[in-house]
């Protein structure tokens, strides 16, 4: 199970990076696994704000939808047109090319408060 | 007990294949072991196995067994030879649907019929409040393991695993002088056939096709191997409120035979055509795998029904799905739209099945 350490997770097995005030998002090795055969990304309308922990994506398996839930309030500053394009992406490599969106944090202090690689392992073992 | 979700009996076997189990008509049972696409693409291009062991078998014999079932099933029961079997359906009073099953003359006066595991104590009380004196019927759901072998393999499979056995011809059933009983039937649109042996002998037998070349598959691929086909599965696509003839399944239907429960219904449906329709409908584009209780729209945004079974199609690669329609919308060609969240995506009417086997 690949958990890297400079990330890190929601207990709804997102995972997030911080540069500045921008941070990345997608969904875990162990959720991409779960999930297996990601056949579509719904992606957000740039411009939207979410709350922490409103369903802001819809990642579809073959036999389920799954909401990725935002890790930190913020608004979409973009979306990743390849997992769109080609959504297994998020199977084979789901903390690079498989990110979904990016988001403008309301208060980057809060990016501490999410489980970092320890406890997100803890979370899922 | 009824809320107790039962073990099959190679539950043991699907946990060392790291199975994903989910709860299915009161059973605990694998919804995919690696992949539903890698189980998908083995059954139509190799071979597949599939546990069935929570689908029931009732046993009917007697003098009377064959009338008696006649005046119970819509196909003809009569007409069947011994060792052949028919798809058939069980009706209520209004025509509509108890049960899909397939009936088996494993004798003159004795019958194996295999019915769905959601429905075995409903479809076995039914039979028993109607059944008359020639005719005996045993519930044999809980002696058997079952087993679908599936893909265009299958026969070398069978070739491999049972050595010196014969395969029935299609629909056809066999036992073996050891007792196992071996269907030449499916529901996944490949040649293939259903293995049932004691419970105890159960995982000897799947690592038996397993090790002649058979990979585990699960509930995921079977639903998307069934849709591909149109298959109906009895639950989402067929009900107590919808008949056989709107169901598509006139064909399965003998009107002529005889009385037999919902047989006036399905007579006036065919008469004058049915109100509703179930249709294919097939995405014009790609878009999110369509599911079930999806609104169906027409091309005008009018919401004329939801899919009763939808999934993304591993063999096309685009979204398929069922629905009951008007009749007028279930016209070949037709444009609707299929609602998913808060989007609409454009899909179309096509024949069914969607997928057809050596296409040329």
């Amino acid at each position: 199970m690949n958990i890297p350490e400079d990330l890190r997770y929601a207990t709804s097995h997102e995972w997030a990076r911080l540069d500045g005030d921008i941070a990345t998002v997608g969904i875990s090795d162990h959720a991409q696994e779960e999930l297996t055969d990601v056949v579509f990304v719904e992606l957000p309308t740039m411009g939207r704000t979410f709350d922490a922990g409103d369903p802001t994506a819809v990642v579809e398996s073959v036999k389920a939808a799954s909401d990725i839930y935002a890790p930190l309030a913020g608004e979409i500053v973009e979306v990743n047109p390849q997992v769109e394009a080609d959504p297994s992406l998020v199977n084979t490599d789901p903390y690079g090319k498989g990110w979904i969106f990016k988001l403008k944090v309301k208060d980057a202090g809060h990016f501490g408060k999410l489980l970092d690689a320890a406890a997100y392992r803890a979370h899922i073992s | 007990m009824l809320d107790e979700i039962q073990n099959s009996p190679l539950e043991s076997a699907h946990v060392r294949l790291g199975a994903k189990l989910v709860s299915f008509a009161g059973w605990s049972m694998p919804i995919q072991y690696t992949s539903i696409m890698d189980e998908h693409t083995a059954v139509r291009t190799k071979c597949g196995i599939f546990d069935i062991s929570h689908m029931g078998q009732f046993v009917v014999t007697g003098p009377a067994a064959a009338a008696w079932l006649d005046g119970m099933l819509v196909n003809n029961i009569a007409t069947l030879a011994i060792g052949d079997g028919q798809y058939t359906l069980m009706l209520n009073e209004t025509g509509g649907v108890i049960d899909d099953l397939i009936a088996y003359r494993a004798g003159e006066q004795e019958f194996f019929l295999v019915v769905n595991a959601s429905m075995i104590d409903e479809d076995f009380h039914w039979l028993e409040n109607h059944r008359v004196a020639g005719a005996d019927l045993r519930n044999e759901s809980a002696m058997w393991a079952g087993m679908a072998v599936q893909g265009p393999d299958s026969q070398a499979v069978f070739a491999q695993a049972c050595p010196g056995q014969i395969l029935p011809p299609r629909n056809g059933i066999g036992r073996f002088a050891s007792g196992e009983i071996v269907c030449r039937t499916g529901y996944t649109g490949e040649d293939g056939f259903e293995f049932f042996t004691p419970v105890a002998a159960g995982i000897a037998a799947w690592e038996n096709f397993m090790a002649a070349g058979a990979k585990p598959c699960a509930l995921g691929a079977r639903d998307t191997l069934r849709l591909e086909m149109c298959y109906p599965l009895n639950g989402n696509d067929l009900s107590p409120e919808r008949s056989p003839i709107e169901a598509g399944l006139g064909f399965f239907c003998d009107l002529e035979k005889g009385e037999f429960i919902g047989r006036e219904v399905l007579a006036k449906q065919k008469q004058h055509g049915p109100a509703l329709k179930l249709t294919a409908i097939q995405y014009l584009e790609k878009g999110p795998p369509p599911r079930a209780h999806y609104p169906v729209l027409t091309a005008d945004g009018e919401v004329i029904g939801e899919l009763s079974s939808g999934v993304l199609s591993p063999s096309l690669m685009i979204g398929i799905g069922m629905a009951y329609l008007p009749a007028e919308f279930s016209k070949i060609g037709t444009v609707l739209q299929i609602q998913v969240r808060e989007n609409l995506y454009p899909a179309y009417v096509v024949k069914k099945p969607f997928y057809k086997k050596h296409k040329s």
